[in-house]
């Protein structure tokens, strides 16, 4: 024990004190900060750009049509031919030219809108547009046909179904959607930190080989020891820099919005339906199914889990590394750690958003691998606490033999200097 | 006499290789001991089962009549010839590192890393990081960190490849003090002269096996061939050959002398005694030069090695 806690505080040390992890410390947040504030200043550019769209309508049918917009503005032009109007267009720098011909029959008009313009088109220009003529000339063809306009828009329904359950709780329709974006932000934020700290653990086992103080090391403790204490020791580290990271990039932001005073809210939501949706069953229901998860267990579970998996991933890092000699032999090992990963995240996406208590999501929230992340979106729809206990014990039970099975190849593969190992060979080392 | 290490009929093997087969050796303690044989004969397995990093497929090892565990560790100092440090750790910081882990107290590794820094003349290092250090500063280091823990058996494998011949002479000189302090050391090397100079007692292991071991002067005793080198000063030397390859066997041999003009090495029947070859010689010529050829370790190990 006493050797286990001094090899953490060396590892832990080491990296710590490692010059590229100071400046990646504090540099990340500063690149990070300095990427949102880049993009963010270039979509007002885009935003400020405003394009001018020449509109020649031989049907005079949409001229109140086009409303101009704070982005799009639409010139009227009458009583010319194309040809004039292609080359008015052109000369004006205008973004294009509307082209609506003058036909005898509407149904045909649909299929004869041209737009000309240089190069490619904006992209959202030609839907703004399209969405317009689509509305003006459905309106056009319903009063054509005798229809009154006023008894549509009356008519139309908008049902709200009040969600309750049986103890009488009001929930919101957002509840489902809070619960998944709660969960899968946990196992997204677990999934970037294997990825990003698993590494590190591997480097660290590697490290006494290439600096050759392997046998000494060896001779003094125990494998097991040296791999959990990396593995510890290496993840505090980690944390530690994610820590120094939230804090440093909170600060950077708060600074940077009130230095260069921009908005970071998005000014037009992508999904306007969606934020009428919320004001329309209530922020309060909002908030208070966000009060109504099970914050408690949601913590200490996502806690658990989240130290579970990555030391349970950090384990198979460390196994890689005591396998192999330097890093360049890595690769081929690199595939097994990413596949259960993504599976889970795709699992979790797709299989627990949908149903949550389904067989595959209760599946894969139990096999090691996967639990870790496919548990950590389930438990925001309520797990019942004996499964996350079954979950919980198989995920530090497998840690355990993956450690013990990383100390095992770790002491074999000393004995097997300069040479790269084959599956068959580790399997083989096993027996030993 | 007292042994130290005892072990018995120890066999390893890897795969169908045999590395070790059936290997019993006994260690006295205060000895200096040194395990010999080619590249490949399976010293370095031996030494890593006395440290317990490979266990034995069969057979056993006893330090101090117990069968060895892990808290033996910490009697047991080990320089691996595959050796190094941290690169980027501090010296002091890293010895201090290595010496917690055998057992000791931070107080105490700091003191007796005082010391030894002071008599090894490294003192100043203490802030360095190993990367800035040479080879040879750094195997230093190494030597420190495996006698730190005042252990009682040191095992020191190729202890002075990577030294200069003035280093090698220290540590030579602190292996020899560290054997009057009561230390038993296991000295694994193919280098003879250093066995030749340091060892009393050798094991010579090749191709798996113990091939013979014993006390220095017994086995030299054992592969002495009674042969001598003379030197003589004569006026007819050719004559003189002729008649004593009739006699005995001879060869002819090269020493450095003054004016001798045949120099001979000759062989003589195991239990008769060299005078009557002294009288004989000097009946018929001066003789200013008569030894015995003692085998060196150098010539037991390549005659032995070659033999099986």
């Amino acid at each position: 024990m006493q050797n286990l806690r001094l090899i953490i505080k060396r590892e832990f040390n080491s990296r710590v004190r490692n010059k590229s992890f100071i400046v990646m410390t504090i540099l990340s947040p500063l690149i990070v900060v300095g990427m949102i504030f880049l993009v963010v200043f270039l979509s007002g550019l885009n935003s400020e750009e405003v394009r001018t769209v020449a509109v020649l309508d031989e049907t005079q049918l949409f001229s109140d049509s086009f409303e101009d917009s704070e982005n799009l503005k639409f010139k009227q032009l009458t009583d010319i031919e194309l040809v004039t109007a292609k080359t008015i267009s052109e000369t004006s720098d205008y973004h294009g030219l509307l082209y609506i011909p003058q036909t005898e029959d509407l149904s045909q008009l649909d299929k004869n809108i041209q737009f000309f313009v240089e190069g490619s088109p904006n992209v959202s220009t030609i839907q703004s547009i399209e969405r317009t003529l689509n509305t003006s000339l459905t309106n056009i063809k319903l009063e054509n046909d005798g229809v009154d306009l006023l008894k549509i828009e009356t008519s139309k329904t908008n049902v709200d179904i009040k969600i309750e359950n049986y103890q009488g709780e009001q929930t919101s329709k957002m509840s489902s959607w809070i619960k998944a974006i709660f969960g899968g932000a946990a196992g997204y934020l677990l999934m970037m930190f294997i990825i990003i700290y698993g590494n590190m653990v591997m480097r660290s086992v590697i490290e006494e080989k290439t600096n050759r103080i392997i046998e000494i090391i060896i001779s003094s403790v125990k494998p097991y020891h040296l791999m959990m204490g990396k593995i510890i020791g290496t993840s505090l580290a980690g944390v530690t820099q994610f820590l120094i990271w939230v804090v440093l990039g909170g600060i950077l932001m708060l600074i940077a919005t009130s230095v260069f005073g921009l908005n970071l809210e998005p000014s037009t939501m992508p999904n306007q339906e969606m934020i009428d949706q919320a004001n329309a069953s209530g922020m309060q229901a909002v908030l208070y199914d966000i009060a109504r998860l099970p914050i408690g267990t949601l913590i200490i579970s996502f806690l658990i889990f989240f130290i579970g998996g990555y030391f349970l991933y950090s384990s198979i890092y460390a196994a890689i590394g005591a396998a192999v000699d330097n890093e360049t032999d890595t690769q081929q090992f690199m595939f097994p750690i990413i596949i259960p990963l993504m599976l889970a995240m795709y699992v979790g996406f797709f299989a627990v958003i949908e149903n949550p208590h389904g067989s595959v999501a209760v599946i894969f929230s139990h096999i090691p691998l996967t639990s870790p992340i496919v548990m950590l979106m389930r438990i925001p729809f309520g797990v019942p606490w004996w499964e996350i206990l079954i979950s919980m014990l198989l995920l530090f039970a497998t840690f355990a033999l993956v450690v013990w099975f990383a100390a095992k190849i770790y002491r074999v593969g000393i004995l097997m200097y300069g040479k790269k190992p084959t599956y068959k060979e580790l399997y083989k080392w096993l027996k030993y | 006499m007292n042994t130290i290490l005892v072990a018995d009929q120890v066999t390893k093997n890897y795969g169908k290789f045999t590395a070790l087969n059936s290997i019993s050796i006994e260690v006295p303690s205060g000895s200096i001991f040194g395990l010999l044989g080619p590249n490949g004969a399976g010293k370095t397995t031996f030494i890593r089962i006395i440290n317990q990093i490979t266990m034995p497929d069969s057979g056993s090892v006893f330090l101090d009549g117990e069968a060895l565990q892990p808290h033996h560790i910490q009697h047991i100092g080990y320089l691996p010839e595959e050796r190094g440090l941290y690169k980027s750790m501090k010296v002091g910081e890293q010895a201090l590192y290595l010496a917690q882990l055998k057992g000791l107290s931070k107080a105490q590794a700091k003191e007796r890393l005082k010391y030894w820094f002071d008599k090894l003349d490294i003192g100043s290092w203490w802030d360095k990081k190993i990367e800035e250090l040479s080879k040879g500063m750094a195997q230093k280091v190494q030597f420190i960190v495996t006698v730190l823990h005042q252990p009682k058996l040191l095992i020191f494998d190729e202890p002075f490849s990577g030294f200069d011949p003035v280093n090698a002479n220290l540590i030579k000189d602190e292996i020899l003090e560290l054997r009057n302090q009561g230390a038993t050391i296991i000295f694994s090397t193919h280098r003879m002269e250093s066995v030749e100079e340091l060892c009393d007692h050798i094991a010579l292991i090749h191709n798996a096996n113990k091939v013979l071991d014993g006390k220095v002067t017994d086995i030299k005793k054992t592969y002495k061939s009674n042969t001598y080198e003379v030197g003589l000063k004569t006026e007819h030397p050719d004559s003189l050959q002729n008649d004593l390859s009739h006699k005995f066997e001879v060869s002819p041999a090269s020493f450095q002398t003054l004016d001798d003009n045949l120099k001979l090495k000759i062989k003589i029947e195991p239990h008769s005694s060299p005078n009557e070859l002294i009288s004989y010689l000097t009946s018929k010529a001066q003789m200013n030069h008569f030894v015995e050829v003692i085998p060196s370790v150098n010539d037991i190990f390549i005659q032995t090695v070659s033999k099986s």
